[in-house]
């Protein structure tokens, strides 16, 4: 399958990642490169997203620089890997640590704490809408459906670890699709990418 | 334990990076344990305090661990500090992607991406509520996340400042209201 790369110089990754991480306050990061690499520059197919998204989530690490690294690899090899990731920890390296100097007079600012609730509650709107979009992609058959409420009573809901619910349902949910069928979402993506 | 600093950071911070499944939330509480009761690095309420200030500023959380050696040992203790904690798993999701990318098409990939894509959106969903959870604002903070996530569904493209701006005023407004 091609992938969906147009040539896009490492200046501009490390810009957008930089800008994006600059402005991630309170976990929206994901919903951020999506809009950006999906909607705006194209950089990705949707499909293409939400499958690195599945591969971020279930290795080690922090989502956001998983997906840095994911982004960065398909736009640009190693490279484009490395400086996705400068790109977004580089800024935040020195305001948290500025933060971490003043951090008892930025508690005193009147309002402080309700601007950084603001910002938080509006990051999680951005995952909702982008949960959503995952949705569409993702459930093909009843099983998925399943599987997504599943995961997300036992995650979102009961707050069980999520280490044996992970190796409860992945290998339940690829058996499923194994069997229901063949994935028919070439045809489907193209349409919505 | 290692005497050296910069060093002990590293022992301590980057088996954690390879732990930290399913994001950073996994590593807080053995951090925590290493760097209060192990290292004597922060007292507990300074770990906590570390902990707010990575949640309000821009970038991952998890840069608590930037500031955590910046405690440490300065300006090379952060930097030290943050690089062990992105590189082990950064490397190994380098390595699995050009894996996972090679082999694009293939009727297995097919499978396990098909498999895995409905437990990545039951995770993203999961991962908004359990930050609505530690905000602890109560039925406000639910109103406006999906006012957002409405507002996006009608517009798609509405710049991300724009909301943001927007939840930080409608929070100023109601707080200044109610005292």
């Amino acid at each position: 399958m091609q992938k969906s790369a147009p040539s896009v110089s490492l200046l501009a990754i490390y810009k957008l990642f930089f800008l994006v991480g600059m402005f991630s306050f309170g976990g929206g990061l994901t919903a951020w490169f999506h809009r950006e690499i999906v909607l705006v520059r194209g950089w990705m197919t949707n499909d293409e997203f939400f499958s690195g998204y599945s591969l971020a989530q279930l290795l080690p690490g922090v989502n956001s620089t998983n997906m840095a690294v994911y982004i960065g690899q398909h736009v640009r090899g190693a490279a484009g890997s490395a400086v996705a990731l400068a790109g977004l920890l580089s800024g935040p390296f020195f305001i948290v640590i500025a933060a971490a100097v003043a951090y008892n007079r930025l508690l005193e600012l009147p309002g402080f704490a309700a601007v950084m609730s603001g910002v938080a509650t509006v990051a999680v709107g951005m995952i909702f809408r982008l949960g959503m979009a995952s949705m569409k992609g993702s459930v093909r058959h009843w099983p998925s459906l399943l599987v997504l409420v599943a995961t997300f009573v036992a995650v979102g809901l009961l707050q069980w670890p999520l280490l044996p619910v992970l190796a409860v349902l992945a290998p339940l949910s690829i058996a499923a699709a194994r069997l229901y069928g063949p994935p028919q979402k070439d045809k489907r993506q193209k349409d919505k990418a | 334990m290692s005497d050296h600093p910069l060093l002990a950071l590293i022992i301590v911070i980057a088996p954690l990076s390879l732990v930290a499944l399913g994001g950073a939330s996994a590593i807080y509480a053995p951090l925590q344990h290493q760097a209060v009761d192990v290292y004597h690095w922060v007292t507990g309420r300074e770990y906590l305090e570390l902990f707010a200030i990575a949640r309000v500023t821009p970038g991952p959380g998890s840069m608590l661990t930037t500031i955590l050696g910046w405690r440490v040992a300065g300006l090379p203790g952060a930097l030290v500090a943050t690089l062990a904690l992105y590189i082990p798993s950064c490397a190994l999701c380098f390595v699995v992607g050009r894996f996972w990318n090679r082999y694009r098409g293939s009727r297995w990939h097919a499978v396990i991406e098909n498999g895995l894509r409905p437990i990545g959106a039951g995770l993203m969903i999961s991962g908004g509520v359990m930050i609505l959870r530690v905000e602890e604002q109560g039925p406000l903070a639910w109103a406006m996340a999906l006012a957002a996530c409405a507002l996006l569904t009608w517009r798609p493209l509405l710049h991300p400042m724009i909301l943001i701006a927007g939840g930080a005023a409608v929070f100023v407004t109601l707080r200044t209201m109610i005292g």
